[in-house]
């Protein structure tokens, strides 16, 4: 019996050999959708936390990874959903003639802030596709649904932020 | 704007994260099933009313309960 078939039947050591095995994959892919090291290690452990509970509906014949991914990106897609969602921000700065350190700053964080408010799936799609650079695919097997729905959700975002962008006189 | 601009945009305004969990997770992941393996007792209200009917009449009325056990 392997690791994870000994999982699925409830072994405790398996559990925690496949935590250990996967911990850093898990971490790794939340704290591409989140952006937050510390809410990231708690989501790390909330997502097997979620695996422990459903070691039964476990398919030992399937690998563990992509599983545990899906769930990590509901846990991340979760906790986005819970933390406040930043307001545009009503910004309307002039563009200086020659572009220079603190107008290059105040983009950059206008920037940031025009992605933290756009909706959670369209920031995590777009975080994993245009920030990570992830493949389509496998956005969409973490995120339980189809490539084109992912374009769909970057195309989106990218239109929301763009527009929030120019509308804040930032033309890049 | 186009999107490739943007993206560079975002990818400065969003720096790469560390991929990398800063510790060994393990331990935390300990405490949480330590801690789920013994759960507090919590009692609804409607539990401890209940609790508290069944108290009462068991002070109050000793008898008809005692024959009651005796039939079943």
């Amino acid at each position: 019996m392997d690791l994870a078939q000994r999982f699925a039947a409830g072994d405790a050591d398996a559990f925690e050999a496949l935590f250990r095995q996967f911990q850093g994959e898990v971490y790794g892919w939340i704290v591409r959708i989140v952006r937050d090291p510390m809410a990231a290690e708690d989501l790390t452990i909330e997502t097997f936390w979620r695996i422990h509970r459903g070691a039964r509906r476990f398919d030992a014949a399937r690998p563990f990874g992509p599983w545990a991914r899906r769930i990590a990106t509901r846990a991340a897609i979760d906790y986005l959903k819970s933390q406040p969602r930043e307001a545009p921000a009503a910004f309307e700065p002039a563009a200086p003639a020659a572009p220079d350190a603190a107008w290059e700053r105040e983009v950059r964080e206008h920037t940031a802030a025009a992605f933290r408010s756009l909706p959670v799936r369209l920031r995590a799609a777009a975080a994993l596709a245009l920030i990570e650079e992830r493949p389509y695919e496998e956005i969409a097997a973490a995120l339980g649904t189809s490539v084109n729905t992912i374009k769909s959700r970057v195309f989106r975002a990218v239109r929301i932020l763009r527009r929030r962008l120019e509308r804040s006189g930032i033309h890049p | 704007m186009n999107e490739k601009r943007l993206q560079q945009l975002l990818q400065s305004a969003l720096p790469p994260v560390g991929e990398a969990p800063p510790r060994d997770l393990w331990p935390a992941m300990r405490r949480r099933l330590d801690g789920a393996a013994a759960p507090p007792i919590r009692l609804a209200a409607w539990e401890w009313a209940l609790a508290a009917v069944l108290a009462a009449a068991i002070l109050l009325l000793p008898v008809p309960l005692a024959g009651i056990s005796c039939l079943l």
